[in-house]
């Protein structure tokens, strides 16, 4: 009973966690966390009940909104590709909630529970992108997210609110190109299904049609702004580290992984490997625009003296990865794309929940802060070399795989340009971390002291004298500890991972 | 030149959309006044309505209600009925255009408080001391 309505209810429930969030004011703070935590482990039970049925079926399931039968009525479509992106956008969300334990209650004193709604509106808004199978509902719950990321971002306090004006603008402007863009493709099909959209479009009079191309081209145009692709990557570094600490870890890892989900739906289900490759011959101009956000995004980050503006350019050169695996046109390429997906997202997770924590404790966001780190927190010393050698791709953890999947794709499809950014990225990572970890093995941790005491620190707890062990606390720790154990974890059981989820989503034409 | 005239003329719906979607992305690119790039946004996405609407519209149609004739059977004729689909997409556009703009004065608010201006220059300006 409760399996058949699961696909409904991993939405409706965070949906339902927010609206009594915005009620639970007068109930304090702990109550909050309460709810925020069961709307977060609420769906991520259902997303795994989703799953497990589709892996024991083998099939995807339909579930249809209000029982009205496609292509009329909304239709929730839950496969082996969404199925595994709804579980992890889940589970990282459950992870972020219970880190925010303390951060989320020094960011916002006031109106906490506001702060939490926004939080599980957000995830709402991702995991019913994820889930949909209709373009016009997608775009509805990709504006859901977007304006509640927004409401999130702007609570980081003064220079975030022109960081979040700027991403505002530029959001707006990404999700009314895909809303014009599926305005094309409706006057061409007169549907907006994506299965029947699928099958309207492969008929051979429509294969050559110019409205069709440019509503392809203005969906996916939409897509690459939202998630920052290399020219369009501007506003994601300026509003994503001006955030407060818990909306960084929740945002920066999931909203450009959900969509670049989005982009492979619209590739390969709404259109055609055929129709991609061959009808629209952009793939090579993808293809080196990707080894350019690649080699840029690192290069920028090596180049960065704050903490988090780093991560942010390390998202922007990930998006290159996985850009460039969906469009090298070949199966390995696609799986290491969706395998990056998973690996990415927990990784992201992974190194903004130790930098959260460092810029926790001593209220510096620069590398300053990261002097004697080791001394000091070690515990989040070892998740950010494990963040770090994944980043980097040192096997067993999971950076290494999709990255072997990723460069084995682009070799057969002959992208040498592909694999040399892939392989320099990798360079300059390994050199940015073997810097930031040269900081943290050898730094004094007195001068940290010292700088803190002498006013350089932005935060809260500037003035807080530094003292030789000051770990993380345990609702920080153990969220942190589980992502890190996953990234080992998941890189041991690629090849199950591998075969049993990635492998059957597979499309057809690869 | 007559060709030409009626190729601009017989689709006049979609030139002015475009012609508003330039004027709303200019205004959004272009603009220093935060105030002013929030209504080049608006008038961005008040373009894509207009191209919504106009493709549900026909010529001579009624409104999508089915009427039956005098032998009570339906009559059913596609092209006498207005699309209604467009129509109640963009009235869920709409909603989500409203929100926007909400979310954005919000913002600019904020950043009037902060900073004590909107005009873009003077932000970046105050954002380096």
């Amino acid at each position: 009973m409760m399996i058949d309505q699961a696909p409904a209810l991993i939405i409706i429930f965070p949906l339902f966690i927010s609206l009594v969030l915005t009620l639970a004011g007068s109930l304090g703070p702990r109550v909050a966390y309460g709810l925020l935590l069961c709307g977060m482990a609420g769906s991520l039970l259902f997303s795994l009940l989703a799953l497990g049925q589709v892996v024991a079926d083998n099939q995807a399931i339909h579930y249809r909104m209000g029982d009205w039968p496609p292509p009329m009525g909304i239709e929730l479509v839950i496969d082996h590709l969404s199925g595994i992106v709804l579980v992890l956008v889940s589970a990282c969300a459950l992870l972020t909630a219970v880190y925010s334990l303390r951060t989320a209650a020094e960011d916002n004193p006031d109106r906490l529970h506001h702060y939490y709604a926004l939080f599980a509106l957000l995830v709402t808004g991702l995991l019913g992108m994820t889930a949909s199978g209709d373009v016009f509902n997608l775009y509805v719950l990709l504006e859901i997210s977007a304006l509640s990321s927004y409401g999130l971002l702007a609570r980081g306090r003064g220079p975030a609110y022109y960081a979040t004006f700027k991403y505002l603008i530029v959001g707006t402007i990404g999700a009314c190109f895909y809303l014009l863009g599926i305005g094309y493709l409706y006057i061409m099909t007169g549907s907006l299904n994506m299965l029947d959209l699928a099958e309207i479009i492969s008929r051979p009079e429509l294969q050559e049609s110019v409205s069709i191309k440019i509503g392809f081209s203005l969906m996916i145009l939409g897509v690459w702004i939202k998630m920052a692709l290399f020219p369009l990557h501007a506003w994601l570094p300026n509003a994503y580290s001006k955030a407060g600490i818990t909306t960084a870890c929740l945002i920066a890892p999931l909203m450009t992984k959900v969509s670049v989900y989005i982009m492979l739906r619209i590739m390969f289900t709404v259109f055609s490997v055929d129709y991609i490759f061959d009808s629209i011959a952009w793939s090579q101009v993808v293809i080196y625009l990707a080894s350019a956000a690649a080699l840029i995004g690192m290069i920028s980050a090596l180049a960065q003296r704050d903490l988090r503006m780093m991560l942010c350019y390390i998202v922007v050169a990930e998006i290159g990865y996985m850009t460039g695996g969906a469009w090298v046109a070949n199966a390995a390429g696609y799986t290491g794309a969706v395998y990056h997906i998973l690996a990415d997202g927990l990784m992201t997770l992974c190194l903004f929940m130790a930098v959260g924590a460092v810029i926790y404790r001593t209220g510096l966001t620069s590398m300053a802060a990261m002097q004697g780190i080791f001394q000091r927190m070690p515990i989040t010393a070892v998740v950010l070399v494990i963040g770090a050698a994944s980043i980097i791709g040192i096997p067993p953890t999971c950076g290494f795989f999709s990255k072997f999947y990723l460069i084995q794709g682009a070799a057969q499809a002959g992208a040498w340009v592909f694999v040399a950014a892939l392989l320099i990225a990798s360079l300059v990572a390994a050199v940015m971390f073997f810097k930031l970890l040269e900081i943290a093995f050898f730094g004094d941790p007195q001068a940290l002291e010292q700088e803190a005491a002498s006013g350089h620190g932005h935060g809260e707890h500037g003035g807080q004298p530094v003292v030789a062990r000051h770990e993380a606390p345990l609702s920080m720790l153990i969220p942190m500890v589980i992502t890190a154990a996953g990234l080992i974890v998941l890189g041991l059981y690629t090849k199950e991972v591998v075969e049993f989820f990635i492998g059957w989503s597979i499309p057809a034409g690869f | 030149m007559d060709e030409i005239f009626h190729f601009i003329i017989g689709k006049y719906n979609y030139w002015a959309s475009l012609v508003l979607l330039f004027i709303g992305l200019y205004g959004m690119i272009a603009k220093n006044n935060l105030m002013k790039k929030i209504i080049g946004m608006v008038i961005f996405q008040t373009a894509i309505l207009l191209f919504f609407v106009s493709i549900g519209a026909k010529r001579g149609a009624t409104v999508p209600i089915i009427e039956f004739g005098p032998d009570k059977q339906p009559l059913l004729e596609a092209s006498a009925y207005a699309n209604p689909l467009p129509h109640v997409l963009i009235l869920t556009a709409i909603v989500v255009g409203v929100a926007t703009l909400g979310v954005a004065l919000a913002v600019l608010q904020k950043i009037q408080r902060v900073h004590g201006t909107i005009e873009e220059d003077e932000v970046l300006e105050d954002q380096r001391q």
